[in-house]
Order: C-alpha cells, then structure tokens, then sequence
C-alpha cells in the first residue's frame, strides 16, 4: 500500500461519502418502514451497496413481490455497472486477483467516474488510492444506513438543509470534467434527452440504463475519431 | 426496533447482493476475454462516463424546482472554472439562498 495514493483516495472518497449520506440514511428508514429488520437493513446496504437498486428492491419486497422477480430487478437496476467494469478494465489490469474481486465489489458510480478520469489523465488508478477512495465511502454508507434505520424519519427533510442537492451537483461536476472528449456533446445530448423521456414514460430508475444506453449507442456510430490517446497534458496541473 | 433475522429474507438480500456483483465484475470478465477491442467498442466504452453521469443530472435538472434549477446552472458555471469542492460549496450555498431567503 502507498500511504500518500491511499490518503488522497480517502480525502477524495470523504466528499462523495458524505453527498451519499442522505440517501443511505433515507434507504434506511424505508428499508424498516417496508419490514426489513435493523440487521438485515444493514446486511443489504453491506453486500448489495447500490443505492438506487436497494430502493428499488426493499420497494418490491415491501409489496410482497415474488423473490426471483426482486433479485431480477436489481439486477436490471444494477446493469449500467457491466459497462463500467468493461470501461475501466483497462485501468486495473495490474491489481492482484484478490484486490480485483475487492476492487468491482466496491464500483459505485462515482468510484467509477473519479478512477476513469483518473487512468485516463495517466495519473495511474493504483490499488491503494482506488481502495482508500472506496472504503470511506462503503463505510459511510453502511452508517447512514443504521441512522436511518435508527432514526427513521425524525431526521427531518433533508431538503431544508440542502444535502439533497449536493449528489446531483457533484456528479454535474464530474460530467463538465469530461467535456474536452471526442464527442462529448452529441453523446451528452443523447443521454439527456433520452433519460428525461424515460423518466417520464418508463420512470425510475430505469432511465439511467435507458439514458446511458442512448449515449453509448450515439458513441459507437458517431465517426471515430483521427487519434484516441488520452491527453496527458491535462493531468499533469493535478498532480 | 427488531434485530432478527429472517432466512428467506438473509437469501433473497445475497441474492440480489451476487446479482449486483455480477453486473460489477461482469463487463471485466467479458473484455479481458477478448484479443483485441475493435475500435467503435473502445469508443463506446470511453463514453461510458459522460453517458451514465447525464443521466443522473439531466432529469435531476428538468425534473427539479426553481431552487434545483438555479443552483444547478450556477454549478455550472462554477465547475468550467473551479475545482470539485468549491462547486459543492457553490450548489449547497446557492440552494441554501433559494430555499430559506427567497422561499423557492
């Protein structure tokens, strides 16, 4: 382990802990309100950890839906993570095989976004930032999830102290960090467009597949572009 | 507050807990089996992030209030200048102004 790679993932992963508490904590009060027990409430946060799937899921089950039917379900929420690990295979071809299987268990959204800009600013995505940055996050979440579990819905409205924005901005944020890429316009474009008509006609969470689907699908049919080395210029003003 | 723990739930939650892992580790597995990524995939794959980031902004924008659509488009303007926490900083700020002086 490299102390000062795994410092700035934990410094990293801090900022995206704590944007993320809300939603664990929220997932925890409803995980109870749909009859889950403290302990399995946090067992699913521990080995699911995917925030919008475990909605979804403690949703289902709360309606009694068939089992295989919940599991099919996160599975479909969860998809979008099949591009990710493809994505940044690239990056992480040098990790153990144990700190790979680590490394895919703890690949949450903006796990994925930071290592991605990461590798491709040639910063390097070594195991011991990778895990710092994971870690603080996989913990936060875990103790969200048993305050909101705890508390319930005493904890108040997040929105009056505007915690609730602070996801949607920083992930704002993490989309302009990729606006100097072939094609990030129309790919962008698509995404919006298609995620918006699908939040209105299919609904959550099923526009985020649908949304990024669009924009995958613009990418691959967009003409290629002369030269596909990432810029390493830029990451050396990060370092 | 219960602290049990139901069988047929425990199964069902690991259930869905390899279901995800699957999805994490699957895109790697199928990849690295591959000799060779033709270009229009590798291109596909590079979208990835700025495709899946959209969508958890784009309707998060549409679908939001005054208050969410002014801070975002101060978020905005912020991030094409200034570094991750101080757009966090602005966002939280900017809402902050909206919700409780303005009463958006």
């Amino acid at each position: 382990m490299n102390r000062s790679d795994f410092k700035q993932g934990l410094k990293g992963g801090a900022i995206i802990a704590l944007s993320s508490a809300p939603f664990g904590v929220l997932f925890g009060a409803v995980a109870i309100d749909n009859g889950l027990s403290f302990l399995e409430t946090l067992l699913m946060s521990a080995t699911v950890y995917a925030g919008a799937s475990q909605l979804v899921g403690i949703e289902l089950f709360g309606q009694r839906v068939e089992p295989w039917l919940v599991v099919l379900s996160v599975f479909a929420v969860n998809f979008r993570h099949i591009l990710y690990s493809a994505a940044i295979a690239k990056f992480v071809r040098h990790y153990t095989p144990l700190q790979k299987a680590l490394a895919f268990f703890l690949l949450v959204d903006p796990q994925f976004a930071e290592a991605f800009r990461r590798g491709e600013s040639g910063q390097g995505v070594s195991f011991s930032w990778y895990f710092g940055f994971g870690a603080v996050i996989y913990v936060c979440w875990s103790i969200s999830t048993m305050i909101g579990a705890w508390f319930g819905r005493m904890i108040g409205d997040p929105a009056s102290i505007g915690i609730d924005i602070l996801l949607p901005v920083y992930f704002l944020g993490m989309v302009l960090a990729f606006r100097s890429r072939w094609g990030f316009y129309p790919i962008v474009l698509a995404s919006a467009v298609a995620s918006i008509a699908a939040y209105h006609t299919v609904g959550s969470p099923w526009h985020v597949s649908i949304g990024a689907a669009a924009g995958v699908i613009v990418a691959t049919v967009l003409p290629l572009p002369a030269k596909q080395e990432p810029d390493a210029a830029a990451s050396e003003a990060e370092g | 507050m219960s602290t049990a723990l139901d069988i047929n739930t425990v199964l069902l939650i690991l259930a869905a807990a390899a279901a995800t892992y699957v999805t994490r580790i699957g895109g790697y597995l199928l990849i690295t089996r591959m000799t060779s990524i033709p270009p229009r995939m590798e291109a596909a794959l590079n979208a990835v992030p700025a495709a899946v980031l959209t969508t958890l902004v784009a309707p998060a924008f549409f679908e939001g209030g005054w208050d969410v659509k002014i801070t975002m488009l101060v978020a905005l303007g912020v991030a094409l200048r200034f570094p991750g926490l101080l757009v966090l900083v602005a966002g939280w700020a900017t809402v902050m102004i909206c919700r409780h002086l303005f009463g958006l």
